[in-house]
């Protein structure tokens, strides 16, 4: 006898609805069983995973801080992967974006007034850009796998973070260490209501509904998905494949460099040898968890997020192990592809002989 | 259904009233930036911390959380625990400052403890050790023992607390064999087993037969020990992953200082100060000196006497890399200089990367 994977004729609606309460609810059976296996209360444990970041101002709004960069880069990958065009560097674009805009603030500490952050934010966006079009320039002239040259110009990019920020770009009152000066408060994105976050959150969110009008309701995104479904039905209807790898990696780029600006403006105030704990690639993850659509993303943004920050409170609370965390932030990705599989596709136990019988009608 | 839900709203109601069920006098939380389990730098940490739990038992209840991100992650994890009501927090790791500076002014009737870095506040303390006193030991045992005249140091980040390290343990080298050479290799990283052992095998490969390191995995002790060289355990005893290969290790002790703190915070009369202590306070501790022929035992803890007699190793002469004097004969660096070093002293086959 062995499993197969036979694909439904019809999807229930109803069904993919629910398939993220049903992944959730899967995801906190099996934390709950994980906190008592390794002798804590799995309820105390559920509550400070899941929900008591909820519930204090602080640490829901230090719960959207960190979703804010996912989604962000989230939205532009969405853009990349809806039009069939693999851009897997967003970490890079991040941090190059992070590079450009930091400029100002490092090189000439002493333009200091209203235009600082606008134009730190302007060329944060305009340096992931320029990284995102290499791989696709490549692509389009060269016809190289954007997969590769997109995310190994990820380690370039981090190395020539690390070259400045022990080099030229080195703090002069820092004793040597690897880190910038500290960007002067004209540099600085403020933080709104309680501090915890500050205003790359609304940004955000205004940047993700506009895309979501964009991919709903006007012909540029249509164009998009159709490009993605079907290159040549769209190449009859006059778009070109390759004007379209050259703007979804450019927009990914933008926003992932908007993205990057911001961070280390709002958060990080000056630059590390590290600016990012890997958003770039967690973004992949939460571009399809958020099944591409940018409303979608919002929230499987805030649901990753959410893991990290109850991961944490979990620890400190309860003194579990960082792994457990990581576990229960694993078995959530596990369980949503797993509910989304099975929309798709039906599972049915066969015996061998029918099996081979069937294959051979294939 | 109705039974299950009573028992989600007793537990919800328990996790409420948790912190308040028990009546610790002092809360103390350590954030980590690796996991507890590498064996090295956090793992010395969090001894210190159970070293606390068990001192003051019921009056003192503790909570760390590890493998914390330098960056916005950091900032985050220092806020919660100001905000759980933690009473005194450690942060361990030269990344945290800037963190702790900015959660500090948040929170200014928390007391704040950073460790390795150099800015302080009314409600923030930095601490570290000499650990450069323990360096210059193994460098004049490394020079004894080692038959190629060169050993290899796997360097994490060029910031003084570093630069100072290998400077001492070149100049332990050099006052028993003055052609001594030492190859440095920065991995850029404190702790990534895969890294360390690479650069390890490399440096052994360039004839190397002393491996030492300024990163906290166990994996360069390892590779020595398969390769039949000999090394340095760094933070804690790691003679258990290198029986034949360790020749003794620089022990972060940090247990006096944090039941030292914690103390103060309970009597009331915490202060801030920067506290660098080292081989005399307990601070810094030698592991026992094995695999080794008499002599050298007897040199070795000839030299940690003497250290802990009041003798610096960097005292003159000193002189730098480009040939320029450091310190002229018998004069001794000032703290200063030595927790700002940023140059190298004459011998070391390596470029400060700048």
């Amino acid at each position: 006898m062995r499993i197969e994977l036979v694909k439904r004729k019809e999807h229930s609606q109803t069904m993919a609805l629910l398939s993220p309460v049903i992944a959730v609810a899967l995801t906190a059976l099996s934390a709950a069983i994980l906190f008592s296996i390794t002798g804590h209360n799995p309820f105390v444990g559920l509550y400070k995973f899941f929900i008591e970041p909820l519930t204090q101002q602080w640490s829901l709004e230090a719960t959207i801080d960190k979703a804010t960069p996912l989604i962000l880069i989230g939205c532009g990958l969405a853009i990349c992967y809806l039009s069939n065009n693999w851009n897997i560097g967003a970490e890079g674009q991040f941090v190059v974006g992070a590079l450009f805009g930091c400029a100002l603030p490092i090189l000439y500490p002493d333009f200091e007034n209203v235009a600082t952050l606008p134009l730190m934010l302007l060329f944060g966006a305009i340096g992931g850009a320029l990284w995102a079009l290499i791989p696709a320039l490549l692509k389009t002239r060269f016809n190289t796998n954007e997969i590769l040259t997109s995310l190994m110009l990820v380690y370039v990019a981090g190395l020539l973070l690390d070259y400045l920020v022990r080099g030229p770009w080195r703090d002069p009152d820092g004793y040597n260490f690897p880190e910038s000066r500290i960007f002067s408060d004209a540099a600085t994105l403020p933080e709104v209501f309680g501090g915890a976050m500050s205003l790359s959150a609304p940004i955000t969110i205004v940047v993700a509904v506009i895309l979501a009008i964009v991919l709903a309701k006007t012909l540029k995104g249509f164009e998009i998905r159709v490009m993605g479904e079907s290159p040549r039905a769209g190449s009859f209807a006059g778009f070109s494949a390759k004007r379209l790898t050259l703007f979804s990696f450019a927009l990914a780029g933008a926003l992932a460099g908007l993205a990057g600006t911001m961070e280390v403006s709002g958060a990080l105030n000056q630059l590390l040898p590290s600016i990012s704990p890997g958003y770039g690639f967690t973004a992949i993850i939460v571009a399809f968890l958020g099944r591409l659509n940018p409303i979608g993303i919002i929230i499987a943004g805030f649901v990753l997020a959410l893991s990290y920050i109850g991961g944490e409170g979990v620890q400190s609370a309860m003194g579990v192990s960082n792994e457990i965390a990581s576990v229960i932030q694993g078995l959530l990705l596990f369980f949503v592809l797993a509910c989304d599989t099975l929309i798709l596709y039906r599972i049915r136990f066969t015996s061998r002989r029918i099996a081979d019988g069937e294959a051979s009608h294939v | 259904m109705k039974s299950l839900l009573k028992t989600t709203v007793a537990a919800v109601a328990f996790a409420a009233l948790g912190s308040a069920a028990q009546a610790a006098d002092l809360k103390a939380c350590f954030v980590y930036v690796g996991p507890v389990g590498d064996f090295g730098w956090t793992y010395q940490h969090d001894q210190g911390r159970l070293a606390v739990e068990e001192k003051f038992g019921d009056k003192v209840e503790t909570a760390y959380l590890e493998s914390v991100a330098e960056g916005p992650d950091a900032e985050r994890a220092i806020e919660r625990f100001a905000r759980e009501g933690c009473n005194i927090i450690f942060t361990t790791s030269f990344g945290y400052m800037n963190p702790t500076i900015k959660v500090a002014k948040k929170f200014p009737d928390v007391k704040f403890e950073h460790a390795t870095g150099y800015k302080t506040a009314d409600n923030v303390a930095t601490y570290n050790s000499k650990f450069h006193q323990g360096r210059y030991i193994i460098g004049q045992i490394a020079a004894k023992q080692s038959k190629t005249g060169t050993a290899g140091y796997i360097a994490s980040f060029p910031i003084p607390e570093v630069v100072s390290g290998i400077n001492a343990f070149l100049l332990g080298a050099q006052s028993v064999n003055p052609d001594f050479k030492v190859k440095v290799v920065w991995v850029n990283t404190w702790f990534d087993p895969g890294k360390e052992a690479d650069a390890a095998k490399a440096l052994i490969d360039q004839g190397a037969d002393i491996i030492t390191q300024h990163t906290d995995s166990t994996a360069p002790l390892q590779v020595a020990q398969e390769r039949g060289v000999h090394g340095f355990g760094q933070a804690s005893d790691m003679i258990n992953f290198a029986k034949d290969a360790q020749y003794t290790a620089i022990i972060d002790d940090w247990a006096p200082y944090y039941i030292h703190r914690v103390q103060e915070a309970l009597d009331g009369n915490w202060n801030s100060h920067s506290s660098w202590e080292g081989l005399a306070e307990g601070h810094v501790v030698m592991a026992p000196y094995t695999n080794l022929p008499a002599d050298v035992v007897e040199m070795a803890k000839a030299t940690e006497a003497k250290i802990k007699d009041g003798w610096e190793p960097f005292t003159g002469p000193i002189t730098k890399q480009d040939g320029t004097v450091a310190a002229e004969d018998g004069v001794r660096l000032d703290d200063g200089a030595i927790l700002g070093m940023n140059w190298y002293v004459q011998g070391i086959d390596d470029k400060l990367p700048e």
